[in-house]
């Protein structure tokens, strides 16, 4: 079954009422891999893992489980288990008791059940909690038992909604990694939920961008990151300056020369066809531009004479704004890689320099 | 019941008379408040045991009144009466209700809010109104059963039962409901997307986790028809009795310490049901 479609969507779309919550999805998720979805709050995340899980029925399009059209299955007979934002935990049952709840409903022989919490406890490192209640645990150790409750079934898909969320800054870094190392150890397809964008880079094979239902670019975390399809993953992943004008002519080599209404000239790449005289944005990734205090030598592409604006020292970057052309501003990080007091070391506004990025630092956006 | 603050440490020194003025008056509070609560149901105990035969002195120790109350048949014969009605509607409005508070939290149909008014209409309206409108309906539709099947049926424990059913249905449906408010329904849908089906995840996570609502509602159904005067009064057919009614009948004669023995046997049930309620649901 290894490199298999563990999930197919196809062109679904889920409608409450007048609301497209999913808005003809299609995209193939594979076995054992670490997907994740990634958009805003409201673009139907949440509602295409319900459809998977069963909880909800697509309005329209189908969705195959391992090559099988699941229908209107319902949860109970899907092979796809779910941890939940709220984690759901049985409050009257212990933790043992949560945990072999599937197994139980399986009718599974009470000396395997035992076996396989046990050994779902000792994966998630809570061994010694079996007896406990869920309110007598803490949040992390909570999420814990929701992931051991699902993996102790074997499914062939665990569907996660945002399962870090309700955790606190240190303990989410800390289960983003045990997290991953579990799903890279027990090799189940994960379709991972999430709103924040540090977590599906670190974490996933492949994510998904959705906005307002759609289904925006699927690829992995470099490919979302560096060559994003459109102005809405480029803005919504990382940062980005974004600056809008008109496009000349194509090189072969796939550099574009694009024109603003202010007369600045760029060089970017593209990475789709782009007919020349379209109006297109291009974007430059604030880490991938240049501030020089000397002039570069002639022939320097995207070359510009600036003023210092605003400076923000952040530790590791100094964030820095500037003005050019007719007042554009321009944003761009600037790693300290020197351990200085010195005041000169650092930008300081008002202060003037050049501009500058090579061609392939920036990219041509159509969309 | 109220406590007075003990566990909590001083930690102001200066205020210690005026705070041991403040506990004073929370204490006398606290046992006037059980005396006007409790007094009466601890004279109408104790005037159970006396020799006196009015019941109005303490004139020694007797449990000659509960010997009487044992041959009383009339009594006796209410009392069973009115544990069977009280059992067998306390049961039947407890499902039904729950059923019905399942629904009502659970989906929503036409007609949903209008059908919540009337649930709650039982409960509002005067007795006496409900009680006529029970004895209307009795009549009428032993009325039209007569003319139709040429079937005659009487007023009796039947249509006491009915109209107990029917009068508590509501108040099992509130308490259940409000005990519904503060159950997660995500955790139905995690017990479904762990293979249990409709009936399993009732049966192990929505009944056990509302089941203290479901208890509180038929504590308080059986409560209600126990001691339930005017629809019983106007529901029971001639010949059957139920004790509140046949209580009256003889209070209205003479007052002995057999009414107090009998009152506390029902406060015994009814204390010994709380204690069990509490006991249940502790052990969960
Ligand atoms: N049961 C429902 N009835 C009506 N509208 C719904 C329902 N469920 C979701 N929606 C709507 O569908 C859209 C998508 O919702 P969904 O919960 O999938 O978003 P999401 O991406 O998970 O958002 P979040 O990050 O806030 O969890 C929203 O506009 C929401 O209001
Ligand atoms: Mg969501």
């Amino acid at each position: 079954m290894k490199n298999g479609i563990a999930v197919d969507l196809r062109n679904v779309v889920k409608r409450f009422a007048e609301v497209y919550a999913v808005d003809h999805v299609s995209m193939q998720i594979r076995d054992g891999e670490f997907f994740s979805m990634l958009g805003p709050s409201g673009c139907g995340k949440t509602t295409t893992l319900r459809m998977i899980a069963g909880f909800e029925f697509p309005t329209a399009g189908e969705i195959a489980l391992h090559g099988k059209l699941v229908g209107t299955t319902p949860p109970f007979r899907r092979n796809v288990n779910t941890v939940f934002q709220s984690y759901a935990l049985f409050p009257h049952m212990t933790v043992a008791e949560n945990v072999a709840f599937g197994l139980q409903m399986k009718k599974t022989p009470q000396a395997e059940i035992a076996r396989r919490v046990e050994e779902a406890l000792d994966l998630v490192r809570l061994g010694g909690f079996s007896g406990r209640r869920p309110r007598q645990l803490s949040g992390g150790q909570q999420q814990r038992v929701a992931l051991a409750r699902a993996l102790v079934n074997h499914p062939e898909v665990l569907l996660l909604d945002e399962p870090l969320g309700a955790l606190d800054l240190k303990l989410r870094k800390e289960m983003q990694l045990e997290l991953k190392s579990l799903q890279e150890r027990v090799g189940i397809t994960f379709i991972y939920v999430t709103h924040d964008q540090e977590e599906a880079l670190t974490m996933s094979d492949r994510i998904a961008v959705m906005n307002a239902g759609k289904v925006l670019q699927v690829g992995t975390p470099t490919e979302i990151y560096e060559r994003p399809v459109c102005r809405f993953v480029a803005d919504f992943i990382g940062e980005t300056n974004f600056i809008e004008g008109l496009a000349g002519g194509v090189e072969p080599d796939g550099v574009a020369t694009i024109t603003t209404d202010d007369g600045l000239t760029f060089r970017a790449q593209t990475t789709r066809p782009v007919t020349p005289g379209a109006k297109v944005t291009l974007s430059i990734r604030p880490e991938k531009a240049f501030l020089a205090v000397q002039s570069p030598p002639p022939g320097t592409p995207n070359c510009f004479p600036v003023t210092v604006a605003r400076v923000a020292y952040i530790g590791s970057d100094t964030r820095i704004d500037v003005r050019l052309g007719q007042g554009r501003l321009f944003d761009l990080w600037e790693q300290n890689s020197r351990s200085t007091l010195d005041r000169d070391a650092y930008w300081q506004p008002g202060e003037t320099g050049f501009l500058w990025w090579p061609a392939e630092n920036a990219l041509v956006l159509t969309e | 019941m109220l406590d007075t603050p003990t566990t909590r440490k001083p930690y102001v020194t200066g205020m210690d008379s005026r705070r041991s003025a403040g506990m004073l008056a929370l204490g006398a509070h606290t046992i006037l408040t059980m005396v006007f609560l409790y007094a009466p149901i601890v004279v109408l105990v104790a005037f159970s045991f006396t020799r006196d035969s009015f019941g109005v002195r303490w004139t020694g120790f007797t449990l000659d009144w509960y010997r009487r109350l044992l041959a009383d048949q009339r009594l006796l014969g209410a009392a069973l009466n009115t544990l069977y009605v009280a059992l067998t509607s306390t049961i039947v409005s407890t499902i039904i209700g729950t059923m019905t508070a399942l629904a009502m939290e659970r989906y929503h149909f036409r007609g949903r809010t209008g059908f919540d008014a009337l649930l709650y209409l039982p409960i509002v309206i005067p007795e006496i109104v409900m009680a006529l409108a029970l004895l209307a309906f009795f009549a009428f539709s032993f009325g039209i059963l007569e003319l139709l099947s040429g079937l005659r049926l009487q007023m009796g424990l039947g249509t006491v039962t009915i109209a107990h059913i029917a009068f508590t249905i509501s108040f099992v449906v509130v308490v259940v409901r409000a005990s519904l408010k503060g159950f997660d329904m995500r955790l139905e849908e995690a017990a479904q997307d762990l293979g249990a089906n409709e009936w399993q995840t009732f049966r192990h996570i929505t009944l056990p986790l509302i089941l203290p609502g479901i208890i509180g509602g038929a504590l308080l159904a059986f409560t209600l028809s126990l001691d339930d005067f005017i629809i019983t009064f106007f529901t029971t057919g001639p010949g059957t009795s139920l004790l509140p009614v046949e209580v009256y009948g003889q209070v209205k004669r003479a007052i002995t310490p057999k009414i107090n023995a009998i009152s506390t046997l029902m406060l015994l049930v009814s204390i010994t049901l709380v204690f069990l309620s509490q006991f249940i649901q502790r052990r969960r």
